[in-house]
């Protein structure tokens, strides 16, 4: 073996595959981290679908309700809770540091993330939609829906990588652990998943919809479960979310 | 790695944004591997470097030496891109190693004091990693092989030995191929066959033309390894040269012999310019400063000794070492 000095960065598309590739094995060999974006999304589909444990009214069927609900929840789960504990311990163990000196620039490993987010999100919604048609899912949707169900998953997928990145990029890892979990148990009660926001009292109703597990909740439940073709406050409600996590992040985050 | 990532990470390695010209254009290929002009760096209100000033040159190993907190690691990490200078020049390869950032980072290696590898990740699977960032690496399992990590390919990097953790990083320095690496403690924590192994592979960079900067606490790994030994203490450089210029030809004389011999009786004895002491009591010394132990001096050792029928023992006759050198410039007292 020589060697002799050939230096040279690869491409940067090869540099973000091999990233996002890499980082895609590591989430799913993480016992911890498939269980949170799967196992328990699955869970509560089957259990709140199969046995009356609340009463959705609005004379939705229950899996009807709780699909879309799941579908959220599960973009929570990889974008933000996944994400901020990930990013916390590798920010931890100086893995961000030894990357900065690769020729993989920061916009490369950004881009690697954000295709890593998406691919397991990909996985985890065919899974679940397979399972709801199972269990007799039938979505009430227009056409638009094949536009707008991956627009809404987008903007939420943003403001939560945004937060998710906040929160590991400033705290100790342990406390982006904590944090990250604690976050995800209140949004799986109030934003919407299982729990109707139209059970909450108007006040709290209304706020909870400004915020991204709610917008994003109703959003796909408006367009999956409603028939509605573009649930145009969602949107704008999940796009100022996005705008203002990823600013924080941009101005917050300290990679070591 | 505290104190210095303020204000939003500004003070790390940044990616080199158009400069308005391909950086290609600034490669001298005969600049030294790192050339530093009066470099500062502070924190608050104390300096951990406070005007450095070293040339590494190409295709040499360079060991940068210091006690606890007298530089080195930062010193390393500007020249990494990972810190700003406060006031100095910094040249990599004849670079900008902030602003030429994304040109130095392929032909730059970087060994971190310690992490930087993902805890439940193989072996193996890191290396082809960053084996795929590369145009020309080396093939990952060949030198997981030499660095005889063979069997733990799979093993994830927190079931490794401090020892082998060590090698993997090394081996993650050099798989790109680089013109130049930085070594921040390579050997520490190592079982002897794995310093040994870490410094064949040393030896072999070399040899194969790449640069090499290296900070270690063990003296006889800088002597035996390095063409270049910088010695720093306080942010400042003490000594600068070969191992050989450093330790200059001072001879010494060392013997055992009953405590408390009068060793000014001894000093009339000798070459005027030789010095004698004892310490420990029991453990004499005998220096020539600038010279070297002739057969004269030995002869009047012995001939005092025999005067006083003193039997003197464990007689040794050798040159200072780079731990002698080292410790008298930056003092014995502990560091913390």
């Amino acid at each position: 073996m020589t060697f002799a000095p050939a230096p040279g960065a690869a491409p940067m598309r090869r540099m973000v595959a091999a990233q996002a590739g890499f980082e895609t094995r590591t989430l799913l060999r993480n016992g911890e981290q498939l269980t949170l974006t799967l196992i328990i999304p699955l869970l509560l589909l089957a259990a709140f679908s199969l046995e009356s444990l609340v009463s959705f009214g609005g004379g939705y069927t229950r899996i009807d309700f709780l699909t879309p609900g799941v579908i959220a929840l599960a973009v929570m789960s990889t974008a933000f809770t996944s994400q901020a504990i990930a990013t916390g311990f590798e920010r931890r163990y100086g893995v961000l540091k030894r990357l900065g000196a690769t020729p993989l620039s920061r916009t490369g490993l950004i881009a690697a993330k954000t295709v890593t987010v998406i691919a397991v999100e990909l996985g985890q919604a065919a899974i679940i939609m397979l399972v709801a048609l199972a269990l007799g899912w039938s979505p009430n949707a227009v056409a638009a829906a094949v536009v707008v169900v991956p627009l809404l998953v987008l903007l939420g997928t943003a403001a939560c990588s945004g937060f998710a990145l906040l929160l590991a990029g400033t705290l100790r890892a342990e406390a982006t652990l904590a944090a990250a979990n604690l976050i995800y148990v209140v949004l799986l009660g109030v934003g919407g998943v299982v729990f109707p926001l139209t059970k909450f009292p108007p006040g709290a109703r209304s706020l909870l919809e400004l915020l991204p597990s709610g917008a994003l909740s109703t959003g796909l439940r408006d367009v999956l479960a409603n028939g509605a073709a573009f649930p145009a406050k969602n949107i704008v409600t999940l796009a100022v979310w996005a705008v203002v996590g990823i600013a924080l992040a941009v101005r917050f985050f300290r990679w070591e | 790695m505290t104190g210095g990532a303020r204000g939003g990470g500004q003070d790390r390695r940044l990616a080199c944004v158009s400069t308005g010209k391909d950086p290609e254009t600034r490669t001298n290929p005969t600049a030294p591997a790192v050339q530093i002009d009066g470099l500062v760096k502070r924190y608050g209100s104390t300096a951990a470097v406070d005007g450095l000033t070293l040339t590494a040159p190409r295709g040499a190993v360079t060991a940068i030496l210091g006690p606890n907190g007298a530089g080195k690691t930062t010193t390393i990490e500007i020249c990494e891109g990972y810190r700003r200078p406060g006031e100095g020049t910094v040249r990599v390869l004849g670079m900008d190693p902030v602003r030429d950032a994304r040109a130095l980072r392929p032909r730059v290696g970087v060994m971190l004091q310690s992490g930087g590898i993902p805890p439940s990740v193989p072996a193996a699977d890191y290396l082809k990693l960053l084996s795929r960032f590369h145009t020309n690496p080396l093939d990952p399992a060949q030198l997981l092989d030499l660095v005889g990590l063979a069997a733990s390919a799979r093993t994830p990097y927190k079931r490794l030995s401090g020892g082998q953790q060590q090698r993997l990083s090394l081996a993650a320095a050099v798989i790109g191929r680089p013109e130049l690496v930085f070594l921040d403690e390579p050997t520490a924590g190592m079982d002897p066959q794995a310093r040994h192994a870490t410094w064949d592979l040393i030896r072999a960079l070399k040899a194969d033309g790449v640069s090499v900067i290296l900070t270690t606490h063990f003296m006889d790994e800088a002597e035996l390894l390095s063409d270049h030994v910088v010695i720093i203490d306080a942010g400042r450089v003490v000594a600068d040269g070969s191992p050989v210029t450093l330790t200059g030809s001072a001879g010494q004389l060392r013997f055992r012999a009953e405590p408390g011999l009068d060793t000014d009786s001894l000093l009339s004895a000798l070459p005027a310019d030789s010095a004698a002491k004892e310490s420990p009591a029991g453990h004499y010394l005998i220096e020539v400063p600038g010279g070297t132990v002739e057969p004269a001096l030995l002869a009047a050792v012995t001939a005092w000794c025999a005067e006083r029928a003193v039997l003197p023992s464990s007689l040794q006759i050798e040159s200072r070492t780079l731990e002698d050198v080292f410790l008298e410039l930056t003092g014995r007292e502990l560091r913390s």
